[in-house]
């Protein structure tokens, strides 16, 4: 019945111990097994091709137990989550590497945050936490006092050298040329090409884990919304979502409908956003700056309507914060149909352009079997063949209802990244429409209490970039205990370091453009 | 070449006039900014944007004073590369901890006399992410401020208007 249980269970036997106890939404599987058969367990994840979708530790001494770890499989509509314990005086775990190349990251930020071991990782080097934090600073315990800032100590961040005749490095960053925000890029480079890219992020760090746990459930959502602001209701959503399915809270029809309204809004506003700066990137600024007209024409439609450019803390607990009048409506198929017209010419412009096709195509390029081996996620791996998105996969009300054409690209070049946005805008305007058309009445508001405690909820959103993740444990007198939050950026970045390999130095702004990664999502 | 021809005469110029009670207001300002970037700095007012770790709302409003509707730069406002250029700093973000150094480099490698705008809640005061083991708070805590916008995130007239103020300050 479930292809990722039965396939634990074949190959754990008895040691997988199968419960679905406090696991919300009910859809989602939980196993635990023992912490010497956790690599075991990935072992038998990867015979059924399962992606690993995330992988992260909470302190459970608050329950008298030690640590939980925790890793998150998908295969298709199915999410399964594998625990496993290590006692508070033994932190450490078989690694998941070997098997699952984005567990490199997260054993990493496991290992720095929550001083946890993975043991036999190959890369013993901190990731997000820097080398002039003090050694035993793990800001996820829970013995650690997040209030108070913490002193600098001496350290050195060894990068990965490349040596040889006429090989020489380029550092880039933190703070970059454009508008952006802060990141580090490190290049090796013989001649114009890039041997190797190495990413040193986390320098947008604020804590955003550790703040959760001191928050009302109620107040959750408003720091979820700025985890990534040009991601804020889709990030809303998440939190949203995984709070309710742990209450048991029933969202009112009409407000699942207008969330869906306001994910498809914000995943056009930044579409057109990206598709102008991937244009500018190549030299043809006429396109950023048509696209940043349309795309301020929705951003004025948001505010006029929802009060909020970026519709920020419209998405709450239970519901939405706002509703839409039958002028409203009105107001905005009049847009959709001016930005639908208006984008189609700029969309032939971009397509019979020959000087901007020289440089999108075959640029940075991610074969589909490394997007896949990397467990790439949304416009990346549409665009590299991999056909994964939650609205049709695991889809979440109101697309249940609603069908989603998802492009998938084979070629993983920037032209293919481009070209599924540009897909995705058209598509996500016919949704808007029939959102619309079809929105049904009642309350947009319903009552969410508080979680029973030690029980955990778990959502899978598609936002624009892809799959968000936010996983929640309830601590013992109920209060929020861990909130993860996986923004798709923690794995889509090491798709553009593998991406970039044997392209130009000058082609990386194209090729990094075109992934337009959240640093703030995955810094956290 | 042609259908871009046609596309840009179609287009026109869009820069505001925009609704009234906006309109008012960038009119006002612009034509105030202008003068002042004129009348203080030949003409030519340059920024450089350092995210000290804000969460990106505030960097995509940036990007809209940037716009063909806002067009900042018809006041003389341009952004700059580099730091060694800039008349003014626009920072954003709750400084975070891993970025105060790289903020405070940024600071001392821009030339004297310099301008420094917060811009955002967070800029303000540390916003929602207060102050913390991560986030050292508002930019004041780490380098001088000339004027703060708040806002979460501020809106591109709003930017305008304080970038304004931090001009007509001097």
């Amino acid at each position: 019945m479930s292809v990722l249980l039965d396939a634990i269970k074949a190959f754990l036997g008895t040691d997988a111990g199968c419960d679905d106890r406090c696991q919300y939404p009910s859809s989602t599987m939980f196993c635990s097994v023992p912490r010497v058969k956790f690599a075991d367990a990935a072992k038998a994840m990867k015979k059924v091709h399962a992606l690993l979708v995330a992988e992260w530790a909470a302190d459970e001494t608050p329950f008298n137990r030690g640590f939980g770890i925790y890793a998150c499989y998908r295969w298709g509509a199915e999410y399964l989550i594998v625990k496993t314990e290590a006692p508070f005086d033994d932190p450490a775990f078989p690694t998941l590497t070997k098997k699952f190349l984005p567990a490199y990251r997260f054993e990493r930020q496991i290992k720095s945050l929550m001083g946890v071991t993975a043991a036999g990782h190959p890369d013993s080097r901190p990731w997000i936490k820097f080398e002039d934090w003090p050694e035993d600073a793990w800001p996820l315990r829970k013995s650690f006092d997040a209030s108070k800032p913490m002193p600098r100590v001496y350290g050195k961040y060894k990068f990965v050298k490349a040596e040889g005749e006429g090989v020489y490095e380029i550092p880039v960053g933190p703070v970059h040329a454009g508008i952006i925000e802060p990141g580090h890029f490190r290049f090796q480079a013989v001649g114009e090409d890039i041997l190797n890219l190495e990413e040193r992020l986390g320098y947008v760090h604020k804590g955003i884990e550790k703040k959760f746990e001191s928050l009302a459930w109620k107040d959750g959502s408003r720091l979820a919304g700025r985890v990534s602001g040009d991601t804020t209701a889709a990030h809303s959503l998440g939190y949203c979502m995984a709070l309710e399915s742990m209450t048991g809270c029933r969202v009112p029809e009409r407000a699942q409908w207008m969330r869906a309204l306001f994910l498809e809004r914000e995943r056009i506003a930044n579409h057109l956003g990206d598709l102008g700066a991937i244009c500018n990137d190549a030299a043809f600024a006429f396109m950023l700056y048509q696209m940043s007209r349309l795309r301020e024409i929705m951003l004025r439609t948001n505010h006029k309507l929802f009060g909020h450019r970026f519709m920020m803390d419209r998405i709450i607990p239970g519901g939405v914060a706002v509703d839409i009048d039958a002028n409203g409506k009105e107001i905005i198929l009049a847009e959709l149909k001016k930005i639908a017209k208006e984008f189609n010419r700029l969309v032939t412009i971009y397509d019979q352009n020959s000087s901007l096709e020289d440089r999108v195509r075959d640029a940075g390029i991610l074969v589909p079997d490394k997007a896949r081996r990397l467990c790439q996620v949304g416009i990346v791996a549409r665009a590299s063949g991999l056909n994964l998105d939650c609205r049709t996969q695991n889809p979440f009300p109101p697309y249940d209802r609603i069908k989603v054409n998802v492009p998938v690209l084979i070629s993983g070049d920037v032209h293919a990244r481009a070209w599924v946005r540009v897909e995705e805008v058209r598509e996500s305007i016919r949704i808007i429409r029939e959102i619309l058309n079809t929105l049904p009445s009642g309350g947009i508001l319903s009552d969410v209490g508080d979680p029973a405690p030690d029980t955990y909820g778990f959502s899978a959103v598609e936002g624009w970039r892809g799959e968000i993740i936010y996983w929640l444990q309830s601590g013992p007198k109920g209060e929020i205990n861990r909130c993860m939050v996986r923004d798709p950026s923690s794995v889509n970045w090491l798709g553009l370091e593998q991406a970039v390999l044997g392209n130009i130095v000058p082609d990386f702004p194209l090729c990094n453009k075109s992934f337009n990664q959240s640093y703030s999502g995955n810094d956290l | 070449m042609i259908r871009i021809l046609k596309q840009i005469f179609r287009t026109g110029i869009v820069t505001e006039p925009l609704l009234p009670e906006v309109d008012a207001e960038i009119q006002e300002v612009g034509a105030r900014l202008k003068e002042a970037v004129g009348k203080r700095f030949s003409r030519s007012l340059t920024i450089r944007q350092v995210d000290a770790g804000s969460c990106n709302g505030c960097e995509l409003e940036i990007h809209a004073i940037n716009n063909p509707i806002y067009n900042c730069e018809r006041f003389g406002i341009h952004f700059t590369a580099s730091p060694r250029f800039a008349d003014m700093l626009l920072v954003t973000g709750p400084v975070t901890r891993n970025m105060e150094i790289a903020l405070r480099r940024t600071y001392n490698a821009t030339p004297h006399p310099k301008l420094v705008v917060a811009v955002g809640d967070c800029g303000c005061n540390g916003g929602i992410f207060g102050e913390s083991y991560a986030s050292i708070g508002g930019i004041n805590k780490v380098i001088p401020v000339d004027v703060v916008i708040p806002g979460c995130p501020p809106t591109p007239a709003a930017i305008l208007n304080g970038i304004l103020r931090a001009v007509g300050n001097r």
